[in-house]
């Protein structure tokens, strides 16, 4: 994977009907992911209703993160004043390049050259691991799943399983072929139980987590107020990471900020419940500046833009800046359960990549990011699932009409005529009723034969379904013959 | 309670049987009801695909045409859902979906229909999630003679029409409402209730291509008829 290809979109992605197309061909792909989604669907619905205030907890969720995008510049300087106040130094970066010169500055200044991490959604969507590798030095992803996807030099397909496209064999296999390039290998004799697997990257891991002087993190939280940084894992991985490196870099998005450590217990309580249908996550590590004798002794926080002011311009979007990526919305939704997340080209897949993709790279920048909205049928699962309330299916009509306005001039496509078409037709009942009769003499002469299997634009829709034939009567002239009106 | 039929432009071009049969129940439970000759669309494709200019034209129309009823009655969940949360006039609120003005407005779920067959029913995107008409189609359902109504495996997953999405992303489409398509099978049913022509039209359109024999009905259909 080249450099430019990493990034909050991969650039050169098709348009998503395009990958999708591929993506319906891969039958084990999609038991796979429906097997998978179906499990953890299940499973949060029951996790969710054993709390009695689970709406009232999302409506708190919500306001904080409303509170916090309305006050953001605030509560970014009052963080910045927080962790500098307990001797950790803050930076700004406004786009990724940015970011990752301040990264890899940092790594170099301690003279590594090679680092830990921990996943994080940030540092993908900013390409650091290949940045560094650009600088000679080798970031490690110590979150099994990341690690997977890593030394298959692969793309992850899910925020918080991102290998879910791949069975356990297939694991094994990439194990014994790419561990030993990296470090320990993985032994002879592996097997693909969960169990073996586990171990051999524990291994793997481990002389890496002794070794490294420098580890790079993400952040679920940051509170403004005490300037506590917080990340929730599995796997206790992560907090090898944060506790033993004499180094810990975190790159946070901006819109992370919370405005106070009291938010937390609503956080705290919507996060695992939404992700992994866990009442309590396993290991939530908190840290606050730095602790002498504990802990790593340098602590960096890299506030990061790209994108993310320009999204918080549109009040109609920004809200796509409230997620917490618990993946929720990925879960319940009946696109990604047949297309799976590289269909979205982003690192940020599913409902919320739908949204928040085209938003941090700009609509009408590109054609692949610019078909990202349309790719739902606003069916409104996301939006109940999601534990802060996103409006998602309002928020990707608000995505499409900006979509369509960014192509209004010009030569205007089939589709933006048959909607002109159809509005001058129904801009009058007069017109619409000779529409109506001209449509049911077309419709019935498409319809005769019995094959109904029209031509052009209209095949993508009769290559699986019949056409439903006009009546010979519509309704308004049924009402009107019989005297109503 | 002067009460208008807005019964969407497909309704009225593609499926005029479901607005009679509207028409036919509330005759029946004693109402009289209009249709303003004035009304044309709602909107709901245009926005929804982007299009919201050239929506925004069609609301004021709607609101013209509607004006002066206590209650807009629409045999179109997805439409109703449309004008309830988008059209900010005073004709909104006074939209009901056909299930709901049955349960909610005239507090009845007897209508005094008959329908000897086996029936399933699925709960459409809109009505389900936008409306949140809850179970007032299966109580109205549950109260016809002579049904046997079974239940849909995964009867909330979305059958994959989506307005335009069914052409724009045809095989995401096609793969949904494959599974649609099986789990209907699955119960044995003979008729696909829901209560919007617009799912289907699609699912019905699926299961026709397959002649899997099953029918689809408007559940203002399976309401208007009797003995
Ligand atoms: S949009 Fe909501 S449901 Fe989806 S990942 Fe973000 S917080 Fe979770």
């Amino acid at each position: 994977m080249s450099r430019d290809e990493v990034n909050v979109v991969w650039l050169g992605s098709p348009t998503f009907p395009k990958a999708a197309h591929d993506a319906l061909q891969d039958d084990q792909l999609r038991r796979n992911l429906k097997h998978a989604t179906t499990t953890i669907r299940d499973k949060r619905l029951r996790a969710v209703a054993e709390l009695d205030d689970w709406e009232t907890l999302r409506l708190a969720g919500s306001q904080i993160k409303d509170r916090v995008m309305r006050h953001l510049d605030t509560y970014l300087l009052q963080l910045e004043a927080s962790v500098t106040a307990a001797g950790g130094v803050v930076h700004w970066a406004e786009d990724a390049r940015e970011a990752n010169w301040i990264v890899t500055e940092l790594v170099r200044a301690k003279g590594a050259t090679e680092v830990v991490k921990i996943k994080s959604m940030a540092t993908q969507e900013i390409g650091l691991n290949e940045a560094l590798a650009d600088a000679g030095i080798e970031a490690t992803e110590t979150d099994l799943a990341e690690l997977i996807v890593q030394l298959n030099h692969d793309r992850p397909s899910h925020i918080l399983v991102p290998a879910i496209h791949r069975n356990r064999t297939e694991i094994r296999d990439i194990f014994l072929r790419e561990m030993g390039k990296h470090g320990v290998p993985a032994p002879d004799d592996l097997t693909d139980e969960p169990r073996a697997l586990a171990e051999a990257a524990r291994v793997h891991l481990r002389e890496k987590f002794l070794r490294a002087k420098v580890a790079i993190s993400g952040a679920n939280f940051a509170c403004a107020d005490t300037g506590t940084v917080g990340v929730v894992e599995s796997e206790g991985n992560g907090r090898m990471c944060l506790t033993l490196p004499e180094t810990l870099i975190t790159v946070m998005g901006i819109e992370k900020v919370l405005p106070s450590f009291a938010d937390l217990e609503v956080f705290l309580q919507l996060l695992p419940r939404s992700s992994t249908a866990e009442r309590m996550n396993p290991y939530t590590s908190l840290w606050t500046g730095v602790t002498p004798g504990d802990g790593p002794q340098e602590f960096h926080l890299i506030l990061l833009d790209n994108g993310r002011t320009k999204t918080l311009a549109d009040t109609a979007g920004r809200s796509a800046l409230h997620c917490i990526r618990c993946s929720a919305c990925l879960n319940v939704c009946p696109v990604y359960e047949r297309t799976g997340g590289r269909s979205y080209g982003s690192v940020y897949p599913g409902p919320i990549g739908a949204v928040l993709t085209p938003q941090l790279v700009g609509v009408g920048t590109s054609d692949h990011a610019d078909s990202l909205p349309f790719a739902s049928t606003l069916c409104g699962a996301c939006y109940d699932a999601c534990p802060v309330r996103i409006d998602i299916p309002e928020m990707l009509v608000h995505l499409r009409a900006k979509v369509v306005d960014a192509h209004r001039g010009g030569v205007p496509k089939p589709e933006a005529l048959a909607m002109k078409g159809a509005k001058v037709v129904f801009g009058s009942p007069r017109r619409l009723a000779v529409a109506e009769r001209l449509g049911a003499i077309g419709g019935r002469i498409a319809g005769i034969g019995g094959g109904r299997w029209l031509p052009g634009p209209a095949k993508k829709w009769t290559g699986a379904r019949d056409v439903p034939v006009p009546a010979r009567e519509s309704f308004r002239t049924w009402w009107r013959k019989a005297g109503r009106g | 309670m002067r009460i208008a039929l807005f019964i969407a432009c497909y309704n009225d071009a593609l499926f005029p049987d479901t607005g009679k049969a509207v028409t036919a129940v509330l005759e029946r439970l004693g109402h009289t009801v209009e249709f303003p000759m004035a009304q044309t669309c709602c909107g709901q494709m245009h926005y929804n695909t982007g299009y919201r200019r050239e929506a925004d034209s069609l609301v004021g129309a709607f609101n013209d045409a509607f004006r002066g009823y206590d209650a807009i009655v629409t045999p179109s969940g997805s439409c109703g859902g449309h004008v309830r949360h988008h059209h900010k006039t005073e004709t909104a609120p006074n939209v009901y979906e056909f299930s709901e003005f049955l349960v909610d407005v005239l507090g009845v779920t007897d209508v005094g229909a008959y329908y000897p067959h086996r029936v399933t029913y699925h709960p459409t995107c809109h009505s389900l999630r936008m409306l949140r008409v809850g179970d007032k189609p299966l109580r109205l359902l549950r109260a016809v003679e002579g049904i046997e109504l079974v239940e849909l495996p995964e009867a909330e997953s979305c059958c994959g029409f989506g307005g335009t999405f069914a052409m724009k992303n045809s095989e995401t489409s096609v793969a949904m409402l494959q599974d649609k398509m099986g789990n209907v099978r699955k119960t044995g049913a003979q008729t696909l209730c829901a209560s919007d022509n617009s799912c289907l039209m699609h699912i019905g359109g699926g299961l026709g291509r397959i002649k899997s024999g099953v029918r689809t009905l408007h559940l203002a259909e399976i309401l208007a008829a009797t003995r």
